[in-house]
């Protein structure tokens, strides 16, 4: 047990916990701060496999973006009459056996795998290989990826500000 | 056993999307069905990572994952709009409950 032994288990700890909060809990802001916790338990493990900038962007997108969106759903479409906002449950019980198998085959197979492991050291930062790649080989994906991120906000403000004729 | 490596990082990963099939399942408000979809989307994500350290494929597995990101805070805000909408016209958005396609 090396310190980056400890420091995963307990981000794997956080995120893994916060997770069942999450699905689990029937207060709905409750699950969505829960979700914060989730988020930044993998951004944590993202700085453990070397992904520093991914970890970063994690924190800003997810983070700062797109769990304020779901916030502010949540305020937008429920009735607010107490500080409790619920949600029901249905097909619990299906829904777990369903996924008490589909989790047991998949941790059956990845922990049966031997997987070739390649050990390279990680780099000090990411961030000029990542900045290479996306203007050389990944140039198409990044400029479309940008036109799609332009129309699907456009389209979403669009259909969300549509009236009732 | 207890040293990290690639197994370690790809149970989370399972786990996590287990969690998010639950909760896309289990959950009635829409909003969080979407948060299941956000946890399945951070578990491929972790899967993508993880291969990338472990694999010998430089960085491409990190910018997949920086793809995934940015395409999930498109749906994020495409599926916002639709439950908006849904709430406008249904006046709840409980996935059982709506099941007209028109009112």
């Amino acid at each position: 047990m090396t310190l980056y032994d400890i420091i995963f288990y307990l981000f794997a700890l956080i995120t893994i916990v916060s997770a069942i909060i999450v699905v689990t809990s029937k207060n709905i802001i409750h699950a969505a701060f829960s979700l914060l916790l989730t988020f930044c338990g993998v951004a944590g493990i993202y700085i453990l496999l070397g992904a520093d900038f991914l970890a970063v962007v994690q924190i800003m997108v997810y983070v700062g973006g797109i769990l304020v969106l779901l916030i502010f759903g949540v305020m937008l479409t429920s009735k607010v009459t107490s500080l409790e906002i619920k949600t029901g449950a249905w097909n619990v019980l299906p829904a777990s056996a369903a996924i008490g198998m589909v989790l047991g085959i998949v941790l059956i197979i990845m922990t049966g795998t031997q997987w070739f492991t390649y050990t390279s050291s990680i780099p000090a930062t990411t961030i000029y290989g990542i900045g290479d790649l996306l203007v050389s080989d990944y140039v198409l994906i990044f400029e479309l990826l940008g036109m799609l991120l332009l129309i699907a906000l456009v389209g979403a403000a669009s259909i969300a500000r549509r009236d009732k004729e | 056993m207890l040293t990290v490596g690639l197994t370690h990082f790809l149970v989370i990963s399972a786990i996590l999307f287990s969690l998010g099939i639950y909760g896309i399942i289990t959950r009635k408000n829409a909003v969080m069905v979407l948060m299941g979809v956000e946890l399945i989307l951070n578990s491929a994500n972790i899967n993508f990572v993880a291969f990338a350290r472990f694999g010998a494929f430089g960085l491409s597995g990190q910018l997949v994952a920086l793809f995934v990101i940015v395409l999930a805070a498109a749906e994020a805000a495409i599926a916002l709009a639709i439950v908006l909408n849904i709430y406008k016209t249904f006046s709840n958005v409980n996935v059982d409950e709506i099941s007209n396609l028109k009112e």
